[in-house]
């Protein structure tokens, strides 16, 4: 397929080449062939020349080339002289047509040169002809032309004549556009003529009848009732009239104004029903006899609306009548086309300014009305219609806020907005503080309780401990669960980032769910505080319970909570955050603290107790011990029932190792024969030297005791801190004390009796032995008559009891 | 035992110096009318041996203490306290057993006037009981119609004419005859409430001419009126359990320091008695004896059975709270401490925990000589004395 193509391509290329010297021969050259022909020794060329093509091949070429050249030129010229050959060949007839048609030609020419004389003379006449005649009507046409414009003068003149009738007919019509249209066009050569007096009439006419337009104009503007269309057109015309534009926004604006009033005044009633009352009478006086239904609305408007009616009712009444004041303003005054680009720029900004200061004063009512409604919602639990209220108040706004963007509506909007949120946070603290401080009562009065109805004292604590956590994290949940409808994804307003963060972040986890945290510990905190003082009544049992709760919080409630609260509300920035460690610590302190405030109390109480027996006796001159005294069981009966509350609550706690139980009393016993006969000795080496050095050196070895050190979370611990505190207060109280034999002995058979049963409390049991030591042992000091009991009778007393 | 004095000296602070009584002991009083030297009194309480009054005589530049021993032999001391006037005169409340009853008594007692400690220095210290001469008599306070004796308080800064005894359940003021010899009831007051209620502790206010004490009863603090020996004021529920010992600012008029069971030393203003102005919690077991410094009152120091005593400062209520400012009623001790002038507020709290004792420490007392040092006594007999540690001190006068 290529080889015919080809052969086609080069039949082509000879073809034209043909052509184009065909072209070159007839002049006929295009602008290639001018190009190419200027080399002398193209041999294709126009301008080829023989002479220097020869010399200037016998110059450069050799004479084997010049024969093949020759031999090449014999070819070419041949076979040059076969394409002619064929050329004429082809072209004969055509050749021939074109004399014949040159010859036709040639006869015909000469018909038409005598023709086109003839047409030439014709033409000469008629031009004669004309010029006569243009010449005889010359003077007519001046006279017309004149006539013509005198005409159009008179028909101008007549109509300014006319002027007065028809602007009054207009009027009459209520055509005010075609009035003021006739008008306008006819101030200019009014203002210009009025030094000739008729026109001066006719423009004092004119401007009285445009006055009463005016006037009318201006009464339609002014009417409350015309329509907004009707407005329009009256402004428009006023301003055609050049009437000043601010003036006319002033008043435009102030007329909106006492509609939008209207509407604001009916938002202020719904915000607060008590101010309506002091403003009814003015306005039913004025009303009085037109409205009859008016008791009737006057009962609707009693009771009061929801936020979402009254939003709802607020946007449609008030936010639609300002966006179409806004949007119409705008047509009038900003968008109008003016002939004067300057003044209209400077009416532009004169109205803009307007615009945004009436807007602005409105806006600010309407928001001070909205929030103060909004505030009064802060007693409804509900969020979930607030918050509708809330974003259909925001896409209103945004909808406004799109007319006037520089007055920034928005912000405010959203300042609201978010202050709302705000104040819902704060209003579920307040929620959750009041929940707490019921769940205290709660557990105080089922502490009470219990004593009376029966002893099921260790359940008890459990299910207080547990119904408390439930129902605190219960209420959180709920809580986070409301507030939740915040920023639901279809609420416009919580997609925004200057509401999304700050609530989430600022209001929802630190202002509630920390702050609520920081409460529970400084609530508990006070309960400690407030002890002691004023003989305050807080249960001990509240306190080792709140601590109980406070150390679940750590534990595992914190995080809980607070991933719930991350999950719900995402926040991006978590460097400001308060740390979960941080809260979890602060937890662990504040049952700390409670914790060592209820060993303080327990121990205290106990203290009391000692104390108060050993203060009221007079140990110089009792009896011989027959029992333990009462107010021993009593001390031990309390440790006990503190065991098992504190047990219900709390684990055993690291005990040191001691002997198992069956050996227990042997082991004591043999305890305290050694402590007797220590004191025994002591006693008897005391005649005359040191007495005190004995137990000086004993203390030597043993470790200091702190009385009170801060406890661990277990039973044990929190029992050894309630009896080291009871067994010291005995000590320091025997020691004020003077004893007699008995005194002494009733004070070996009580701390015997101590001896038997506080040791299964405390983590080290040396720690009994080594008080109740020191007791005895002070006694002995304090005594004028040591003669200690025999220990087998101490026992048998103690087995007694 | 001696752990803890290395464990100070350590501290570039002077180190305390530790003396051990063979007695148990729990009456302390410094000697208030020595002006030169630093001396404290203390007197035993032995049920079964004859009881004594130490006069310790603190060496400041060889740190020794030179004792002198006096006998008291009428029974074991519950209080002392030592004339404000006359060095020589001292009271004490001792307990006395007759017919198998107890009775708490006081008494004027003189110490020997030959027993000056400069000349005895020598003989003492070689055979300190074998040499123990016994104070004389002076006189006995009757207390057959007002009870036993808690305290006996002289009259502050007073010419020694006149003391105010506290008893179970009287207030007692007492006129004493220039030769000590006699001591008289001028007026006397009885505690009338619920029960039978007790005084536990007394206090002279140094303010107001010397017109008014407080004393403790239970859990409530009185103010009286001595002139009229009418309650002006009370503080009820002062502390949560028992009040142990008060004590008033020596510079500002209307402020109480009082300790108790509750664990805890409270700062009352006497104007106003719902709150007190300041609490602390620094002790873990009941507190025995609260002391404002006579010389700068921020200082507090604080005893307790928890065998520890507790150098507290209380700056923000002090009568210089912001530093050194010329107070209106500037005592006369107060001169050489005129010139200086702290120069910032120094903050409220815990100045040094002084742990030398092993037992319940009932008594601790400032110097009446040396601002710095003081001196506390626990039940085991032993007396340490100690001082403002340096950094303090240099805050204060600085």
């Amino acid at each position: 397929m290529a080889a015919p193509s080809r052969d086609d391509m080069d039949s082509e290329q000879r073809r034209r080449r043909k052509h184009g010297m065909l072209k070159m021969y007839y002049g006929l050259d295009d602008e290639a062939g001018k190009e190419a022909t200027t080399d002398p020794i193209d041999i294709d060329g126009a301008h080829f020349d023989p002479d220097v093509y020869l010399a200037r091949l016998m110059r450069e070429k050799r004479l084997t080339e010049l024969v093949d050249r020759e031999v090449d030129m014999v070819k070419q010229i041949r076979s040059l002289d076969s394409d002619m050959q064929t050329l004429v060949y082809e072209n004969y007839n055509k050749f021939i047509s074109a004399t014949d048609t040159i010859r036709k030609m040639k006869t015909d020419f000469k018909k038409m040169e005598e023709e086109m004389d003839r047409l030439a003379t014709n033409m000469d006449a008629i031009t004669d002809f004309s010029a006569k005649i243009s010449g005889t009507l010359q003077d007519r046409r001046e006279q017309i032309t004149k006539l013509s414009s005198v005409h159009m003068l008179l028909k101008k003149l007549q109509f300014l004549f006319e002027l007065p009738a028809r602007l009054k007919k207009c009027i009459e019509m209520k055509a005010y556009s075609q009035a003021v249209r006739y008008y306008v066009k006819a101030r200019a050569v009014l203002l210009q003529y009025q030094h000739m007096t008729s026109f001066h009439g006719i423009q004092q006419d004119c401007n009285e009848i445009v006055n009463d337009l005016r006037m009318i104009l201006r009464e339609q503007f002014s009417n409350r009732e015309s329509s907004a269309k009707q407005l329009a057109e009256s402004v428009d015309l006023l301003l055609q009239l050049k009437e000043p534009p601010d003036e006319l926004c002033d008043e435009f604006l102030s007329h909106a104004k006492e509609k939008l009033d209207e509407d604001l005044a009916e938002i202020a009633s719904q915000v607060d029903p008590a101010l309506v009352g002091t403003q009814q009478p003015d306005s039913t006086a004025a009303m009085e006899g037109t409205d009859e239904t008016r008791p009737a609305e006057k009962l609707m408007r009693n009771i009061p609306m929801d936020i979402l009616e009254f939003i709802d009712s607020s946007c449609n009444s008030f936010l639609s009548n300002i966006s179409l004041l806004i949007a119409s303003y705008k047509e009038l005054f900003v968008d109008r086309q003016a002939t004067d680009s300057q003044e209209q720029e400077k009416l532009v900004e004169v109205a803009h300014a307007k615009l945004a200061e009436f807007v602005n004063s409105r806006m600010q009512q309407y928001f001070t009305h909205v929030d103060e409604r909004i505030k009064t919602e802060k007693s409804t639990v509900d969020n979930s219609l607030l918050v509708r209220a809330l974003d259909r108040f925001y896409r209103r706004l945004l909808a406004t806020d799109r007319l006037v963007p520089q007055l920034k509506i928005i912000e405010r909007a959203s300042a609201i907005i978010a202050q709302c949120g705000h104040e819902r946070a704060l209003f579920y603290f307040d929620g959750l503080k009041r929940h707490f401080s019921e769940c205290m009562t709660d557990i105080r009065q089922t502490l009470c309780a219990p004593r009376i109805a029966g002893k099921k004292d260790k359940p008890d604590m459990v299910d207080l401990l547990n119904t408390t956590t439930t129902s605190v994290v219960e209420q959180l949940k709920v809580i986070l669960t409301n507030l939740k409808a915040f920023i639901a994804s279809d609420i416009t307003f919580s997609q925004t980032p200057y509401f999304r963060g700050p609530f989430c972040q600022d209001d929802v986890r630190e202002g509630l769910l920390v702050a609520f945290f920081r409460h529970m510990y400084s609530a508990s905190r006070d309960l400690c505080d407030g002890v002691g003082e004023k003989g305050s009544t807080t249960a001990p049992a509240l306190i080792l319970v709140l601590s109980r709760l406070l150390l679940d919080f750590e534990s595992t409630t914190i995080s809980q909570l607070l991933v719930l609260t991350d999950e719900l509300f995402p926040i991006d920035n978590r460097r400001s955050l308060t740390q979960t460690s941080v809260l979890c610590a602060e937890a662990q302190s504040a049952a700390q603290t409670l914790l060592n405030h209820y060993v303080k109390v327990q121990g205290l109480q106990i203290s009391q107790m000692l104390r108060k027996s050993v203060e009221t006796r007079d140990w110089l001159n009792t009896i011989e011990p027959r029992t333990v005294r009462a107010v021993m069981k009593r001390v031990v009966e309390d440790i006990t029932t503190i065991d098992s509350q504190v047990g219900a609550l709390y684990e055993e706690g690291i005990r040191k190792a001691h002997s198992s139980d069956s050996s227990r009393r042997a082991l004591s016993y043999s305890v305290s024969k050694q402590q007797q006969q220590r004191m025994q000795r002591s006693y008897a080496s005391s005649s005359n030297f040191d007495t005190s050095l004995m137990s000086n050196i004993q203390k030597l070895f043993s470790e200091r005791i702190e009385i009170f050190s801060s406890v661990e979370f277990s039973k044990v611990s929190i029992l050894t801190g309630i009896v080291k505190i009871s067994l010291k207060t005995f000590l320091e109280c025997i020691r004020l004390r003077t004893f007699g034999r008995y005194g002494l002995q009733q004070i070996q058979v009580d701390t015997h009796y101590l001896n038997l049963y506080l040791w299964r409390f405390v983590s080290d049991e040396k720690l009994v032995h080594f008080l109740l030591d020191e007791v005895v042992g002070s006694a002995l000091h304090r005594c004028l008559d040591a003669v200690l009991m025999e220990t087998s009778i101490v026992e048998v007393i103690c087995d007694r009891g | 035992m001696w752990v803890p004095v290395l464990q100070i000296v350590n501290m570039e602070d002077d180190a305390p110096v530790i003396y051990g009584l063979e007695f148990q002991a729990r009456a302390l009083t410094a000697q208030v009318a020595e002006s030169e030297v630093i001396r404290f009194l203390v007197g035993t309480q032995s049920l079964k041996n004859e009881n004594q009054v130490h006069l310790l005589e603190f060496d400041d530049d060889n740190n020794i203490l030179n004792k002198t021993v006096f006998l008291h032999k009428d029974g074991e001391i519950w209080h002392i306290s030592s004339s404000p006037a006359n060095k020589s005169i001292l009271t004490t409340c001792y307990n006395k057993i007759i017919d198998s009853k107890i009775s708490t008594c006081a008494a004027l007692w003189r110490i020997p006037s030959d027993a000056d400690p400069s000349d005895q220095d020598q003989e003492i210290q070689d055979d300190s009981s074998a040499y123990a001469r016994p104070l004389e008599v002076l006189c006995r306070l009757d207390n057959s119609d007002i009870g036993n004796f808690i305290s006996v308080l002289w009259e502050p800064q007073g010419d020694g004419s006149k003391v105010l005894s506290v008893s179970d359940g009287h207030l007692t003021q007492w006129d004493i005859e220039a030769s000590g010899s006699e001591a008289k009831v001028s007026s006397s007051a009885a505690l009338e409430s619920k029960g039978h209620p007790k005084f536990s502790a007394g206090r002279w206010n140094p303010h107001h001419n010397n017109t008014q004490a407080a004393t403790a009863n239970d859990t409530t603090i009185r103010g009286w009126d001595l002139r009229t020996m009418k309650q002006c004021y009370t503080i009820e529920n002062a502390h949560g359990q028992l009040v142990r010992d008060l004590d008033f600012n020596p510079n500002k008029q209307y402020y109480l320091a009082s300790c108790g069971d509750d664990c805890k030393v409270k700062f009352w203003d006497v104007r106003n008695t719902e709150l007190p102005v300041l609490t602390l919690t620094d002790h873990s077991h009941w507190v025995w004896s609260v002391r404002y410094n006579q010389f700068h009152d921020q200082l507090v120091l604080s005893s307790s059975s928890d065998s520890r005593v507790i150098l507290t400062n209380a700056a923000s209520i002090s009568s210089e709270p912001f530093g050194h400012l010329d107070e209106e009623d500037d005592d006369s001790e107060k001169e050489d401490e005129a010139e200086t002038k702290p120069k910032e507020p120094i903050k409220d709290g815990l100045i040094a925990n002084y742990e030398e004792h092993e037992d319940s420490v009932y008594a601790a007392e400032w110097s009446t000589v040396d601002p710095w040092l003081f001196a506390s006594l626990s039940y085991d007999g032993r007396l340490v004395i100690n001082r403002v540690p340096k950094a303090e001190k240099y805050k204060i006068l600085l």
